[in-house]
């Protein structure tokens, strides 16, 4: 080292002094992931499919919700299902018994499905012919939030049977929805702790206008402004016009 | 925990950058991150020094910059930080604001050791 300054640049070593430089970089730590999400949506746009990743807790009726919506679209609308799990191939057998094709992502240790894993389950998957391709993603109300999987929609499921404050604790998930749904109505009379309004106090205190739909897939209540979404959303996929201007989950509030 | 993956994709990044300005050993990795990137820094600064074995990066020091949430409103047009889970305006309440602050994951820069021609 040298004596006068202290750096470490002395006649000796002079010919092999290293200098760090610094490279500006200022891109996303997932702009891989997001690329390949932007290759599965182009993917989706040929197929003229609505891709729709449906995100919540383990257990607040994920496959419930999609095998009586499949039930309900049956010769309307063709619907295929993506089911990310760490292990088992349950939910997607539930699903594939109502004839609908369904292909389980075991994600191993993975708590969260990314753009790969989509990417790599498509190719085992026919989507000529194929409406509407739902992405049950694994139950965590955190890392899922953060991977674009090239869907059209994120849906957000909130079961009764949790808190209703679950927004406020989950901010960074609840903030990615596109639709929030209020899943196990039928169980609202028995859950004196869980106040939907408060649920949407919650949500709206993230600024999000997304909004909110309470029902049952169990009973039916609730299932038709879902269903009735869900054909406006594939219909103005199929209708190209600006982006601005398609309509929303929001036209069912009404 | 989510936070191995985004660190390997931090890395397969870091490991571009270096390639493309000479290879030189990575010194310093600077990522920028909001409370609202949905990635915890703790578990990314623990996650990172056993994900960088064997990699260009292998040894590199992690600099992480948190930054705060900021919201506009859309209706008084007021700025602030605001709390992750509560993005309405702090000056009038109303819950239609832009978040202009927060959600940041970026990989900032790269620094490299090379050789300094004196």
């Amino acid at each position: 080292m040298c004596d006068t300054c202290g750096c470490s640049i002395t006649p000796g070593n002079r010919a092999t002094a290293v200098a760090t430089q610094a490279v500006p970089v200022l891109e996303g730590l997932l702009a891989e992931n997001d690329r390949l999400a932007a290759h599965n949506r182009e993917h989706f746009a040929r197929h003229g499919v609505l891709a729709v990743n449906l995100m919540s807790s383990p257990g607040s009726g994920k496959t419930l919700l999609l095998e009586a919506t499949v039930e309900a679209l049956r010769g309307e609308l063709a619907c295929a299902v993506l089911v990310g799990d760490l292990a088992t191939d349950n939910d997607a057998r539930r699903i594939a018994a109502h004839g609908v094709p369904a292909v389980q992502i075991g994600t191993g240790q993975a708590c969260h499905l990314d753009a790969h894993m989509v990417h790599d389950a498509l190719h085992g998957m026919d989507l000529s012919g194929i409406d509407i391709l739902f992405i049950e993603n694994v139950g965590n109300l955190v890392c899922p939030a953060s991977f674009d999987l090239g869907q059209h929609h994120n849906v957000v499921l909130l079961s009764v049977t949790e808190g209703d404050d679950k927004p406020a604790k989950y901010p960074v998930m609840f903030r990615a929805a596109d639709l929030v749904l209020i899943s196990k109505a039928d169980l609202l009379p028995l859950m004196e702790d869980f106040d939907p309004a408060r649920a949407e106090g919650y949500l709206r205190d993230l600024a999000s206008q997304a909004p909110m739909l309470t029902l049952s897939a169990r009973r039916g209540e609730g299932m038709a402004a879902w269903l009735d979404g869900l054909r406006a959303q594939h219909a103005a996929l199929r209708r190209p016009r600006p982006a601005a201007a398609r309509p929303h989950f929001g036209v069912l509030r009404a | 925990m989510h936070e191995l993956s985004i660190v390997r994709a931090l890395l397969r990044q870091v490991g571009r950058v270096a390639g493309a300005h000479g290879g030189g050993p990575v010194r310093r990795v600077t990522v920028r991150l909001g409370p609202l990137s949905g990635v915890e820094p703790a578990l990314l600064a623990q996650a990172f020094p056993k994900a960088c074995a064997g990699t260009a990066a292998a040894g590199a020091e992690l600099v992480i910059e948190s930054v705060p949430v900021r919201v506009q409103c859309r209706a008084c047009g007021h700025v602030d930080e605001a709390a992750p889970n509560r993005l309405r305006c702090p000056a009038c309440g109303c819950a239609e604001t832009v978040l202009v602050g927060g959600d940041e994951l970026l990989l900032v820069s790269v620094d490299l050791e090379g050789r300094l021609n004196v």
